[in-house]
């Protein structure tokens, strides 16, 4: 533990560049919660996010003042559902550095919007003896769809590894391209690990083989400033319940004209423009991908929720969060029989780890028991699991309202875990 | 004292530390191989079955506590026990970590088995506990092939995969 820690951690409430964690933590109603008689300390921010009072009270005002279906009335309040839905691309533009509002398609979440991307562009130009090259971070939202694919087009897959530490290895990833190389999808961030990817650098190298990269931002966008422009990647994809937000809503980024070249994935009301028994004609982008009544107060709610971390800043949450990884990896790597597992130069605030003599599930039931809520598991990266010799690992994930103090909480609760274990 | 203390106490301890009848049965006549996919539970078990009765039983994998002490302390229960008195055993196994059978009030053969009686109040480590017990069941009634895992198996998507030794 460095002094400069231990200083700002007997502060309790400012770290050292006057982030009041305290205050913000005063926005999140759930975290007031006891759990088995004590303080919940939820380090599960990865899996998911709680939900600040802003876009809690955005339900509320939405369902009390503003529902209707949208696109469809001439009345008032499917003008002004209509209104805030839409207003939402404008949030979402400015949240990623996107200049064009077609070019952001509502999704269910980032499955939907990579099997979308699968359905619409993979389905379309990958063929038999085509190839795609994923890395052995990718979440298995970002394996499997492209399986699927293979499978029914007789295309093949090409693996980026990564090396002990959990970084993609880049050189490797150059070799992998051939003239048959049509997509690369790439995890931004690792869920299972925290690596942040170079991925500005990896779309470059992609780029000068004429494929395009789809991006996975689930884990990367609640914890650092993602900037798709300066990235230049041809897709990125991310959900709302990671972001504070709803549960039910994603977003897909793409460049206009990859989402033009694209066929719809669902049919249904609202991505048309005419239909009759004959001839259809699609509606232009995006509403050509977003099929049936949307999750109108999803999107809504996710347009608050990018309010409130804007508000925040992510540059602040980031430096905060940076600062809860340093601290959680110095009192955990001090630990004996706890191995950190994902050890990136470059990491978000996750933390993986294995504890000698105790499985991964057992701490995870023991940590519950002090009210420290983790993920334990495979975390969806069965891949990762087997790269690092391991059948699952325990995971923290921190977000900008966890304290030094739970971090204190967790290291002490896995000593008492270690203690019952005898190991 | 919480139900995880219940849990962790020290007989479960002791058989994930010094598991009883771990390893492959060389001539084992069924065995069968048990996952839970969301944990990761992986195990296999061996039995040899000699006139209705089980002779010789053993188990290896890896797996969390709950689930090592609970193979663990199965193959000690069942060994040498009648194929009828066993499936019995796993019923009740599977009713008291789900709450079926009170263990205090009702009749049963469970004996020292009773502490995982705690589970049920786990709910996502029931999975754990009875993972061993499905895939015991599942390798005794490859024999036979008469399966009733659809009803009698509290968890139906644990994952188990039944693999045939005749």
């Amino acid at each position: 533990m460095s002094a400069r820690t231990t200083a700002v951690h007997r502060d309790g409430r400012h770290d050292a560049r006057g982030f009041d964690v305290e205050r913000i933590r005063a926005d999140f109603p759930i975290l007031q919660l006891q759990v088995n008689a004590n303080p919940l300390a939820y380090l599960d921010n990865a899996a998911s996010a709680q939900m600040p009072q802003a876009v809690i009270d955005r339900f509320v005002r939405y369902r009390t003042r503003e529902h209707a279906n949208i696109h469809r009335g001439v009345h008032y309040l499917s003008e002004v559902a209509t209104r805030e839905y839409e207003a939402v691309r404008a949030k979402v533009c400015a949240f990623l550095n996107v200049h064009d509002e077609r070019e952001i398609v509502y999704t269910s979440g980032t499955t939907d919007s990579i099997n979308l991307v699968m359905h619409g562009y993979g389905r379309k130009f990958i063929g038999r003896g085509d190839e795609i090259i994923l890395s052995v971070l990718e979440h298995h939202s970002n394996i499997v769809p492209w399986q699927m694919l293979a499978e029914e087009k007789g295309a093949h897959i090409r693996v980026i590894p990564c090396n002990d530490a959990g970084e993609l290895l880049v050189d490797a990833y150059e070799q992998l391209f051939t003239p048959r190389t049509k997509i690369v999808g790439l995890t931004h961030v690792s869920n299972a690990l925290g690596t942040i990817n170079p991925v500005k650098e990896m779309i470059a190298i992609a780029h000068r083989q004429g494929v395009p990269v789809l991006v996975d931002g689930a884990q990367a966008v609640p914890h650092l400033p993602v900037d798709v422009k300066d990235l230049d990647c041809d897709f990125y994809a991310f959900s709302g319940h990671k972001l504070c937000g709803p549960t039910g809503v994603g977003i897909l980024y793409g460049k206009a004209r990859h989402l033009e070249a694209m066929q719809p994935f669902k049919g249904g009301g609202d991505m048309i423009l005419s239909v009759s028994f004959e001839k259809t004609t699609y509606n232009d982008i995006p509403y050509k991908f977003e099929a049936g009544t949307p999750p109108i107060e999803q999107v809504i709610g996710l347009g608050a929720a990018i309010d409130y971390l804007s508000a925040i800043g992510i540059g602040e949450i980031q430096a905060h969060e940076d600062e809860l990884l340093r601290y959680a990896t110095d009192r955990l790597g001090a630990l004996n029989g706890v191995r950190i597992v994902g050890t990136a130069a470059h990491k978000a605030s996750v933390l993986s780890f294995v504890v000698d003599g105790v499985h991964p599930h057992d701490i995870g039931t023991l940590l519950n028991e002090d009210g420290v809520a983790i993920r334990t598991g495979h975390h969806c990266a069965q891949p990762v699991m087997q790269r690092f010799g391991v059948p699952a690992t325990a995971r923290a994930s921190f977000a900008f309202y966890n304290t030094l103090r739970e971090v204190d909480v967790l290291t002490e609760a896995i000593v008492r875990a270690q203690k019952v274990f005898a190991v | 004292m919480s139900s995880t203390s219940q849990l962790y106490q020290e007989v479960i301890l002791d058989h994930n530390r010094k598991p009883r009848n771990y390893g492959k049965l060389a001539d084992a006549n069924h065995h069968a191989e048990g996952l839970n996919p969301l944990c990761g539970d992986h195990i296999w078990v061996y039995v040899r079955t000699h006139a209705g009765t089980i002779d010789a039983i053993g188990f290896e994998g890896q797996s969390c506590a709950i689930c090592k002490a609970s193979a663990s302390m199965m193959t000690a229960a069942v060994k040498g026990k009648k194929l009828a008195d066993v499936e019995t055993l796993v019923g009740e196994f599977r009713d008291m970590t789900t709450g079926k059978l009170d263990t205090a009030s009702g009749t049963h053969h469970l004996g020292r088995l009773t502490v995982f009686s705690g589970v049920r109040d786990l709910p996502v480590r029931v999975k754990c506990a009875v993972l061993p017990w499905h895939t015991l069941h599942c390798a005794l009634n490859s024999i036979a092939m008469v399966s009733t895992e659809g009803t009698a198996d509290p968890v139906p998507d644990s994952g188990v995969e039944r693999t045939d030794h005749a």
